[in-house]
Parts: C-alpha cells; sequence; structure tokens
C-alpha cells in the first residue's frame, strides 16, 4: 500500500508541509529513501519476529485536517493526577492548543509544537532535527521524516532546570480509524540541565489506526533527561515509535517503556554514549494478551569511554500473545571501562503466549565489564502451593505473584505519581476477575474511571512501601524453568 | 479432629505412602517419627493439599469433613496449617503483605470482617515478640535472603497469625541451633491450647524434649509401625530406628 503514501505526499509536499524552505529537501529525499527501502520484512534480521505485513497491507491515510472530539474531562486517566503539569495535547497527530497548558514555564525552558517551532526556534530544529534519528536504513523513520508536521519540541536553555514533568499526550480517538499520524518529537536538555519528559500514546475507543513517532533527544555535557514513554494506544492500533538519544560527556539518559496496548507495536530506544563519564538507564514493562503483539529493540552505543548502562526490561505475556526483545550493547575499541549490565525476565500466563529475547553484546573494546541475560518463566507452581497453604485463593495467589514480577522494574520509575498509576494499573489489570481470561486493558478512558476498581487497586498499592523496599533485586525465583540466554 | 485411614499416596506414579491410620483429637500433640525416605514429610504435606501428590486410596477427615475433597487454601481457611520444611522464597512480596493478605483472606471465607492495616500491625507486634523477630523482617520479601533459622521462626510467625486449629510441623526442628530450636518450641507451646492440636514431623526426638507429645507414631516404608506414648521416642533414640524398622521394605 506504499500507493497511499505516495498520493499523501504529492498532495502533502505540494503546500510546502507547512514547514520552511530547507525542510523540503529533507521529505523529498526522505520519501525516496522509504520507497527505496518499502516495508520491513522478515528478512530483516531486526525484524525477523515482527511482521510489518499488516501495517504494509492497510491502507491508512494521513490526517491533516485537526479532528476529534477529545474534551479535557476524557483526559483525565491519562495526566496520572497531575493536568497541572506542562502538557502539550495532540488529537489524531494534530496539536489541540485548547487541551495543552505550557504557560507556566520557568524562563529558559521552551515547549511547543512542532508548527510554531519552524517559526519561533528555527535554530534549534536546525541543529538537531534529523541529526540523530537517522534514516538510511530505517523505513518507518524514513516515511515520519518525509511526513513531519506535527510534534513536540522541548528545550532546555544552559544551567536550568524544570521542577515539573513535561507531558506530551498524543491522544486518538474514533475519528482517527484509517488514519496515520507521524508525531516528530525534538527534546533538546542542554549542559547541565534536568528535565523530566512522559510521552504518551493513549486511545479514547478503539479504532485502527496507525501511529509512527519518532523522538530526537540531544542530552548535553552533564545533564540528565528522564524519559518516560507510556504506548496505551487501542488494541486495534499499530504503533511503531522510535526514540534515538545522543548523550554528550557526563550525561545521564533515563528511560522508561511501558507497553500495554496496541494489535502490534514496535517501540525502538536507541541512545549513543559519546562522551566520557555519561550513563544510560533503559528500564521497562510489557504486558499483553489476546492475540496482541509488541516488540521492543533497544540499542546502547558505547562511542566513549567509562560510561555506564543499565537495562532492565520485563514482560508478561497472556493469552496467545507474543513479546519481542532484542537488546544490543555495542561496545566500540575506544569505549574501555565500559560497564554494561542488561537482562529481560519474562513471564508466561498461558500456554500460547510466546516470547522470543535476544540480548546482545558486541564488544570491540577489551577493558571493559558487561553482563546480560533473559529468563522466560511460568508462575511457580511451589510459590503458588505456599500461598494456598496459608488461605490465600489461586486467582490472589497468581495475581499477587504477577504483580510482584512487575514491581521489581516498576519500582525504579521515579516519578512518584506516575510509578503509582502504573502500578495501580498493573495491579488492577491482574485483578479484573469478572472478566476471567478475557481481561485485556483497552486503554480507554472510562475503563480508568471505574471508580470502585481505582479504590480496590489504590488500597492494595498503599502497601507498596514495603513491598518496594523488600523486593530488592534477587533472582528470579517466582519464575521457575530460567532459561540462560546465549 | 483429624483422622487419617488407610491413606495411600503416590508421587510420579511411585508410590510413598501405603496405608497410614491415626487419629489426632482435641488438644492433643502427636509427634510423626521415622527414618529418611520413610514418608513422614509426604504424610505432612499431603494434609495440606501439595500438587505433587496424588492420593491413590484411603480418607483424611478433618472435623469429620473429606479433607481431600478441599483446595489447599480451602484447607487452610478451615483451619490446618503446614509449617514447611523448605519455606519458599517469594520475591516482590513483602512478608507483611502476604501475612496480612492471607490473615484477611481466612477472615472472608469465615465471614469475618477484613482487618485494616493499622489493625493488623498491633496483631503482628504481639505474634513478632513470640518468636524475637525484629519488625524489618516484616518488610522484607517473603523468606528472601533469611537464614535458615529465620525461615523456621518465620513458619511459626506465620502459624501464630494465623491461629490454626490443627498445626503440622515438617520438620521444623531441623538445621535449628539449640537457641533457635527453643524459641520455636517456645512459640509451638504459647499457641497451645484446648481446643487446638499439633503434629509434630520430626526425625529426632530432640525436639520432643520441648514440645512433648502425647502420642508417638514411627513411620517406616510408608506404613506406621508403631505407636505409643512419649516413651516410645526415647526408646527409638537409645535404640536407633534399625530396631524398629528392620524387615520393612523401603
Amino acid at each position: 500500500m506504499i500507493q497511499a503514501y505516495r498520493e499523501d505526499f504529492a498532495a502533502f509536499s505540494a503546500n510546502g508541509g507547512g514547514s520552511p524552505e530547507w525542510i523540503a529537501p529533507l521529505r523529498l529525499s526522505a520519501f525516496d529513501r522509504f520507497v527505496t527501502l518499502g516495508f520491513p520484512t522478515m528478512r530483516n534480521e531486526d525484524w525477523h519476529f515482527t511482521s510489518a505485513a499488516a501495517i504494509a497491507e492497510r491502507e491508512f491515510r494521513m490526517m491533516l485536517t485537526p479532528g476529534g472530539e477529545v474534551k479535557a474531562a476524557d483526559l483525565v486517566p491519562f495526566t496520572f493526577g497531575h493536568p497541572e503539569w506542562p502538557t502539550l495535547v495532540f488529537v489524531n497527530g494534530r496539536f489541540a492548543p485548547d487541551l495543552s497548558n505550557v504557560d507556566a514555564l520557568p524562563a529558559g525552558v521552551r515547549v511547543m509544537e512542532l508548527a510554531r517551532a519552524w517559526r519561533e526556534s528555527p535554530d534549534i530544529l536546525r541543529r538537531h532535527l534529523t541529526k540523530f534519528a537517522v534514516y538510511d536504513d530505517q523505513s518507518f523513520t524514513a516515511l515520519n521524516t518525509a511526513f513531519m508536521y506535527d510534534g513536540a519540541v522541548v528545550h532546555i536553555e544552559a544551567n536550568r532546570s524544570v521542577d515539573k514533568p513535561i507531558h506530551l499526550l498524543f491522544v486518538s480517538d474514533a475519528l482517527a480509524a484509517k488514519g496515520v499520524s507521524h508525531p516528530r518529537n525534538l527534546i533538546v536538555a542542554e549542559h547541565h540541565t534536568d528535565v523530566t519528559i512522559l510521552e504518551s500514546y493513549v486511545a479514547l475507543g478503539d479504532a485502527t489506526y496507525f501511529t509512527n513517532a519518532v523522538t530526537e533527544v540531544a542530552v548535553e555535557d552533564a545533564a540528565t533527561v528522564r524519559h518516560y514513554r507510556i504506548q496505551r494506544e487501542s488494541t486495534r492500533a499499530f504503533h511503531i515509535g522510535t526514540t534515538q538519544a545522543h548523550q554528550a560527556r557526563d550525561s545521564h539518559y533515563i528511560s522508561f517503556s511501558f507497553a500495554t496496548g496496541a494489535a502490534l507495536s514496535r517501540t525502538n530506544i536507541y541512545t549513543t554514549l559519546d562522551g566520557p563519564g555519561g550513563g544510560s538507564t533503559l528500564n521497562g514493562l510489557y504486558m499483553v494478551d489476546g492475540e496482541q503483539h509488541v516488540d521492543h529493540q533497544t540499542r546502547i552505543e558505547h562511542a566513549q569511554p567509562n560510561c555506564f548502562s543499565r537495562e532492565v526490561y520485563k514482560g508478561i505475556l497472556d493469552g496467545a500473545s507474543h513479546g519481542v526483545f532484542n537488546g544490543k550493547v555495542y561496545v566500540h575499541p575506544i569505549a574501555q571501562k565500559t560497564d554494561g549490565k542488561q537482562s529481560n525476565n519474562n513471564l508466561l500466563l498461558s500456554d500460547k503466549a510466546r516470547i522470543d529475547t535476544k540480548p546482545q553484546l558486541e564488544i570491540f573494546a577489551d577493558d571493559v565489564k558487561c553482563t546480560h541475560g533473559a529468563t522466560v518463566g511460568r508462575i511457580d507452581e511451589l510459590a503458588l502451593f505456599y500461598m494456598k497453604s496459608r488461605g490465600i485463593g489461586a486467582r490472589m495467589a497468581r495475581r499477587l505473584l504477577t504483580y510482584a514480577f512487575a514491581a521489581e522494574v516498576l519500582e525504579q520509575i521515579e516519578l512518584e505519581p506516575v510509578r503509582q498509576r502504573l502500578e495501580e494499573m498493573t495491579l488492577k489489570r491482574f485483578t479484573n476477575e469478572e472478566q476471567g481470561g478475557g481481561r485485556r486493558e483497552v486503554g480507554s478512558g472510562n475503563e480508568e474511571g471505574g471508580g470502585k476498581r481505582e479504590a480496590a487497586g489504590a488500597s492494595m498499592v498503599q502497601e507498596k512501601g514495603t513491598m518496594a523496599r523488600g523486593s530488592g533485586s534477587g533472582p528470579q525465583a517466582i519464575v521457575s524453568d530460567s532459561i540462560p540466554a546465549s | 479432629m483429624l483422622q487419617v485411614k488407610n491413606l495411600h499416596a503416590a508421587a510420579n506414579g511411585k508410590p510413598i505412602l501405603r496405608g497410614i491410620d491415626f487419629s489426632v483429637n482435641e488438644g492433643e500433640v502427636h509427634a510423626v517419627m521415622g527414618p529418611n525416605g520413610s514418608g513422614k514429610s509426604t504424610l505432612a504435606q499431603v494434609i495440606a493439599g501439595h500438587p505433587a501428590y496424588e492420593v491413590t486410596e484411603g480418607q483424611v477427615l478433618y472435623d469429620g469433613k473429606d479433607l481431600l475433597g478441599m483446595q489447599p487454601e480451602e484447607r487452610a481457611q478451615a483451619g490446618v496449617f503446614l509449617a514447611f520444611q523448605y519455606p519458599v522464597e517469594i520475591p516482590g512480596v513483602s512478608n507483611s503483605y502476604f501475612l496480612r493478605t492471607a490473615y484477611n483472606e481466612i477472615r472472608k471465607a469465615r465471614g469475618l470482617e477484613e482487618a485494616d492495616p493499622l489493625d493488623f500491625l498491633e496483631v503482628m507486634a504481639e505474634k513478632l515478640k513470640l518468636v524475637h523477630m525484629n519488625e524489618d523482617m516484616l518488610s522484607r520479601s517473603v523468606n528472601m535472603g533469611f537464614s535458615g533459622g529465620e525461615k523456621k521462626r518465620n513458619e511459626i510467625l506465620q502459624m501464630a497469625v494465623l491461629d490454626p486449629r490443627l498445626a503440622i510441623l515438617d520438620e521444623t526442628d531441623s538445621g535449628l541451633d539449640i537457641d533457635a530450636l527453643r524459641i520455636v518450641a517456645d512459640g509451638v507451646n504459647k499457641l497451645r491450647r484446648a481446643n487446638n492440636s499439633t503434629v509434630v514431623v520430626t526425625h529426632y526426638q530432640r525436639l520432643l524434649n520441648y514440645i512433648v507429645p502425647d502420642r508417638v507414631h514411627v513411620l517406616a516404608g510408608g506404613r506406621i509401625v508403631r505407636s505409643g506414648g512419649k516413651e516410645l521416642a526415647l526408646e527409638l533414640e537409645a535404640r536407633g530406628y534399625e530396631w524398629m524398622t528392620e524387615g520393612v521394605p523401603a
């Protein structure tokens, strides 16, 4: 269905795409690249376990005019109880000024939609846009670059800090059906800054649409960027999201990817440690059910010495869902004293669920300390019996063990309201007893609003303080039959 | 209270219990002794409902009800408690949360109101003293990083909180030094009442110096080869298991 993209591109580029002149040749070259590459096939090593055919064979049209019927009240489930945080809202890919709130930013901090940044911050865009997210061999990034029009630009001037997290909230509603959006975000944290970014992709309803997002992050000298990515698209949607961070010396990039939505999702988190003394922390949790497919690809490139990286991804797979984790740590010859740890642990809740996990180390320096590993397991029957023998019912026991598995990585989230909310969602996901095996997080608003179950979840989480302290970083004892990764 | 009748059980198709009969009345303490592989731990686990064992014949009645027809959690809710020989580690679930959940699930099953966290803390504070445990043990994950003695004490703590009518202690003494043994035995004795019963499964007579049984049963080859009063344990200690188990197929 490349034809539909051709037609849309012809129409879109004819009016300049609302962007400055220097962008036009970039768009054209990116679109050419997309046409040459085509959609990735499973012959491509990085797409070995994920078929993009479902996206390639459907016709998705660009959503150009602002659409959607989203009201501020609809966003309550997605704002972590903090609507006052600086927030840019996009509905069906288009900036929604009436729902956004970036009035009270401290000096030296700019948060704006891309269309406005073309006019007001052209230098920042010229310096950084498309510099990190290369599209030579990434057809979805090429496609995004050809069509980039809306998205967020966050710019923190040197030596400034923002105490409130900045939320970039992408909402799709029923009017997104058969549409595609290409959100393009740029985060620039200049030297000695500290900023927390939330990037959420959520749905109201269960339309079939396609989100193809790219976010570039410049983490300059001694800057710290905490970047939470929440993917709760409609369970009929398709989501491709690429984050490419570039880290200068002594910088720290902390990423958390939480993915429960979409029929098919592919999240790429890439970072390059391009100065000495920096660190990358990439954590994530994916939980899917039914026929969902969730794929995470991470790449940490150690391009300079004396950097560290830490990575923990966990997955809980139920129903006939399919998970993929492909984590690469690449250590350049010059990157001596690299200290890297990577792990991926998966819990399969049903016989039909499947996970393909491939943690990879490629080391070309000789003085490094790197470890990696992956486990796949089921709920430990002995732990289950132990709980039952104390009077805890089978369902409650399973839910506790499953939750405990997820909690170990959720507790890494430093931002308290986000951690709490995600913990509640996780608990609720495994407490939805009335629906039996058919439970599913649709990411719809009404599901969140159910006051009664909400309260039950909250009271469980109260205890969390003690749970967190308890869990430590022990071995995967609730997962039995651990399979060491090669 | 507990009647075990002609109980046969197997694991992976291999028979382990070959016809066990004994009864425990309210307020009694029974000791089940026997050499390694005699089936005494299997007996304890079958009563608790361990899924690895299949009951091939016989009956277990608890207050006249068919215990074997109940799920493990139903047995616990009805007042049966097994102190595990090897307590299980559960990362990510704190001891206090685990205990409160168990306590409330049992209360719920009995139609009682659930305890709120503050009330529960009060219950806990008192029980902790019984087994000489510090409060910080509550915030740690269940049995994670506990020493052998701590794990056994944690079992008795759970027993104290859940207040069972029938407690089965599966080799709770093994691996304990004499101080830990005293603490555990002392805890068990303080929990004794006229209307609850205890079955102590042990390899050694040592524990029975502290928890004095009304009856002693000796198991060998999956059968009870002899039953008697507390003096039977002393006799076993003096003469060894061979004295009694000669000629019994393993």
